[in-house]
């Protein structure tokens, strides 16, 4: 009997490459290694959350009480107005111009409702630098007003203050809202529109009682991406010197030198962004009641008169302030730059620098994410997918956060190391791993696995169990389906994750700034360097190179969506 | 007479270029439940549509009440039409609980009168238990009832449905037409079904207008549609049948293979006096109740197909001259393939095309 069935086994050995609960779990468990990825990218994630939390129990405890004192509470208050002021501006911003493009008709709707997109583009912190550059008191807007009247303008906004950060940020990150916003208000079509006004409710009735609530959850979405953004945000604070938990956490490291106050600063800011994240898994569970199955082609509402104005207004002046006007002021700054003293050698430089660093990285990610993927096929059981469930939710913990939580324990694995190095051998070794890209791509795998886990997944979810079954069926071995039918169908959620993650490490500001090997400046290191010094004009060059990079991935958003509508 | 609920004259609707319905018009009295009935694609809903004021028309008019709601150069908004749809896939809110849903359209009521209405609306569609759902906890059917029940609060003066029934199963489609006729006579509701399953058409309307390329075919009973169709396509649409060739006699009959037909009613006769000359070439449709298994007949047939139905079996018969007739038979009579059978004619109706 046990002969027989081994039999069985052995012959169907090259048929079978995703069955875990068919006759074969005998072979299953030779290869639990599949589940030990999904377990170690989790433990990537939980590490540093632990190590930051047990911060707590350091002894250092007198530049805590020294922080509690003199800055906490400014730091509670500054990201409490932060939080608010962009939750309320990304909110109003993105579901008005989710609603007239998806809505409405009018010249240049189509065009519109892609660029309202662009400002994905640039790095908020490129953006507040441009901001700074233009408004502040030496600026040339400043500077224009001060001969026109011919004396100071006290009047003018001080760009520097709250209203600033909150502005730059709003303009940044209001393509999530718009983004999700638009996308219900398209899915629900017209329908539900339709049933009101059957009902007897005019249009503008229908908007607030109908199709406003109804997107509720994705607007929420949305709005929580935008505040997870926010309070992850290292580079545009930095440059309005508007004091935050990132922040914080840099100073206590780098200038004060406390590796354990910057980490019980990081177990506050974790705190925050659980609650958000757990307020948006809240909002996603209830998008899958909501979703309705697409109706038929809606026709959009002509706008006549001066309502196509205003709304053509409206969608300029975003445009204008968000895209236009930082990438001329950028082009005229590197026009400038490249005239007086550009330093070619060093650009390239930085240029290589990020260019490795970020291909290193999306190679990494990917190929932990095909694996991951492939962990969950085989053993599609709940501890497997809770464990890529944590392993994505690194997407959420801020750079600065990773940044502490990763270096101290490697800091202290370096320690045993070189401790054992002499032991045994005599050898001192000095670090072996903190001065190397390790750390960095390490923590760089912890955020950005969800970005490349999210398209590789959704491409494997393409092929079905039945897929795979008809592949058999139709005499392909385990080998050749993978071949034949996985890869190519994996391919372009490959190539889409890679640039993604390519993209968001060039922009990456903290974690690079922080981990990097001594000297291993990058384009997004050195806009952090020009502008903590308010050389704006020095940071043109690199900023533009992200916004270039930046735009690919938009491009290729636009033609994927172009292709499925 | 009194003025129509509902009047439709010579309306016309475009697409572009297309023309999706063509010169359509019809008349829905008070009380009465009208039906499109047609293949996808005959434009059918688009008149739902028209008249719900979703969608212009490019000439005619549309009366309800005998007010003019839409024609070539205006049209009333549809939330001042007080009508009420049921949608095809119904479009309830989800985010609203049942109760919410079908007091969404009470919102001129003060909040006593709300209450009764949607109470009282609970009890008809039978839903009391789930008021306080969500509409993606219920079954298909509940849905549809919710749908109703909404679309019934404000109590419109014409209720429109769209396929109501076409996202449920077979079983479940039958009992729920019944049941909405019998709720729709007892709140006295004039209303307009659009369908391709006849059968829903024939258990809910009185009236059925067969639609083909935006153009109603006949509008009719669902008797007159089966036993006398106007036209070839209705008389395909409706039910089962096959032609055979058949030459008008002298005295007023039709000779086919199977015999001479003659209708009973002296009235049937007048028609093929009146439409056909003596000794001209006609199509006569026989349906499957049309021909009789018998026997004793000399009239043989050979089984071709046969498909079994339960009570009946419909059998696919060869004639001698080669051409194909069906024949509902009671299910006893089991027949082999193959085998020779007696056959009679008992036509009560002439059908005949030129």
């Amino acid at each position: 009997m046990n002969d027989e069935s081994f039999g069985i086994t052995t012959k169907n050995k090259s048929v079978n490459l995703d069955f875990p609960h068919n006759i074969l779990s005998n072979r299953y468990r030779r290869v639990t290694g599949w589940r030990l990825v999904a377990f170690f990218v989790a433990a990537l994630v939980l590490i540093p959350i632990g190590v930051v939390f047990s911060s707590f129990f350091s002894p250092e405890t007198d530049i805590w009480l020294h922080l509690v004192e003199t800055t906490l509470l400014g730091l509670l208050i500054n990201t409490f107005w932060l939080s608010l002021g962009v939750v309320v501006g990304t909110t109003l911003l993105g579901v008005s111009l989710a609603w007239f493009t998806a809505v409405y008709e009018f010249p240049g709707r189509r065009f519109f409702s892609w660029a309202l997109l662009l400002p994905f583009a640039i790095p908020a912190y490129v953006t507040a630098f441009v901001a700074l550059g233009i408004f502040d008191f030496t600026g040339p807007v400043q500077t224009t007003l001060r001969t026109w009247f011919d004396s100071d303008v006290p009047w003018f906004p001080d760009i520097r203050g709250r209203l600033g950060v909150i502005i730059v940020m709003t303009l940044a990150f209001y393509p999530y809202v718009y983004l999700l916003a638009r996308n219900a208000f398209l899915t629900q079509g017209k329908r539900s529109l339709e049933a009101a006004q059957s009902l007897g409710l005019n249009r503008r009735q229908g908007f607030f009682r109908v199709a406003l609530p109804m997107a509720r959850p994705w607007i929420a979405g949305g709005v929580m991406l935008a505040l997870m953004e926010t309070l992850a945000d290292f580079g545009t604070v930095s440059v309005f010197n508007y004091d935050t938990f990132t922040t914080a956490i840099y100073k206590a490291w780098f200038s004060m030198f406390s590796l354990s106050a910057a980490s019980q600063l990081a177990s506050l800011l974790i705190i925050i962004v659980f609650i958000v994240i757990f307020l948006e898994q809240q909002f996603r569970s209830r998008i899958r009641y909501a979703e309705t199955k697409i109706s038929q082609h809606a026709d959009r509402i002509k706008l006549t008169g001066w309502h196509t104005w205003a709304v053509t207004g409206l969608i300029l002046f975003v445009l204008f302030f968000a895209f236009i006007l930082p990438v001329s002021q950028l082009s005229f700054w590197v026009v400038n730059s490249y005239t007086h003293d550009f330093d070619k050698q060093r650009y390239l430089e930085f240029l290589w620098h990020s260019l490795s660093l970020s291909g290193l990285a999306a190679f990494l990610t990917c190929v932990v994410a095909v694996l991951m993927v492939y962990s969950v096929r085989r053993h599609p059981d709940g501890m497997t997918r809770s464990a890529v469930r944590v392993a994505t939710l690194g997407y959420a913990l801020p750079g600065s956060v990773l940044a502490v939580g990763i270096f101290i324990p490697i800091a202290w694995l370096d320690g045993q190391l070189s401790g054992w190095a002499m032991q045994l051998f005599g050898v001192e070794t000095g670090m072996l791993i903190q001065g190397t890209l390790v750390t960095m791509l390490i923590a760089y795998l912890t955020r950005f696995l969800a970005v490349s886990h999210f398209p590789i997944d959704s491409a494997m979810q393409r092929v079905t169990r039945s897929i795979d079954e008809a592949a058999m069926g139709l005499g392909l071995s385990g080998w050749s389906i993978l071949q034949k039918v996985h890869l190519p169908v994996l391919r372009t959620g490959i190539f889409t994750a890679a640039t993604l993650v390519f993209v968001d490490v060039m922009k990456e500001m903290p974690i690079t700034l922080m981990t990097r090997p001594f000297g291993w400046d990058t384009l997004a290191v050195r806009i952090f360097e020009m502008t903590s010094e308010g050389e704006w004009e020095q940071a043109a060059l690199p900023a533009i190179t992200l916004v270039l990079a930046g735009l690919i991935p938009i491009i290729l958003f636009m033609r994927q969506t172009e292709k499925t509508s | 007479m009194s003025i129509p609920l509902l009047k439709l004259e010579n309306i016309r609707h475009s697409y572009g270029e297309q023309t999706v319905v063509n010169d359509l018009s019809l008349i829905l009295e008070k009380g009465e439940i009208g039906c499109l009935l047609g293949p996808s694609g005959c434009g059918k809903t688009t008149v739902l549509r028209c008249i719900a004021g979703f969608e212009p028309v490019v000439s005619g008019e549309i009366l309800i009440n005998g007010n003019e709601v839409s024609n070539a150069v205006f049209s009333v908004p549809p939330d001042k039409r007080r009508i009420g749809m049921v949608f095809q896939d119904y479009a309830l809110f989800p985010h609203l609980d049942i109760t919410a849903n079908i007091n969404f359209g009470l919102h001129q009521l003060a909040k006593v009168e709300r209450r009764s209405r949607v109470d009282e609306l609970l009890q008809t569609v039978g839903l009391i238990d789930v008021a306080k759902k969500f509409p993606h906890e219920l079954s298909g059917g509940q849905q549809q009832r919710v749908a109703l029940a909404r679309a019934l609060a404000p109590r419109p003066d014409l209720l429109l449905l769209d396929e109501p029934f076409s996202n449920l199963d077979v079983n479940l489609r039958e009992r729920l037409s019944i049941e909405v006729r019998e709720i729709l006579k007892n709140q006295e509701t004039t209303a307009i079904l659009v369908t391709h399953d006849q059968h829903e058409a024939f258990t809910l309307a009185d009236q059925i207008g067969v639609m083909n390329q935006g153009e109603i075919q006949q509008w009719d009973t669902a008797y007159n549609l089966y036993h006398r169709p106007a036209s070839r396509f209705v008389a395909n649409f409706i039910g089962q049948g096959v032609f055979l060739p058949g030459k008008v006699l002298e005295s007023f009959q039709i000779k086919i293979e199977l015999g001479v037909l003659t209708g009973n009613i002296h009235q049937e006769r007048q028609e093929i006096l009146e439409l056909y000359d003596q000794g001209s070439q006609v199509e006569v449709l026989l349906r499957p109740d049309d021909i009789v298994y018998d026997d004793a007949s000399p009239l043989k047939a050979v089984v071709e197909h046969k498909a079994f139905r339960g009570a009946d079996i419909l059998y696919t018969l060869r004639l001698a001259g080669g051409s194909m007739v069906l024949s509902l038979i009671p299910s006893h009579h089991n027949h082999v393939i193959g085998e020779i059978i007696g056959i009679r004619l008992e036509a009560d109706h002439v059908v005949a095309f030129r």
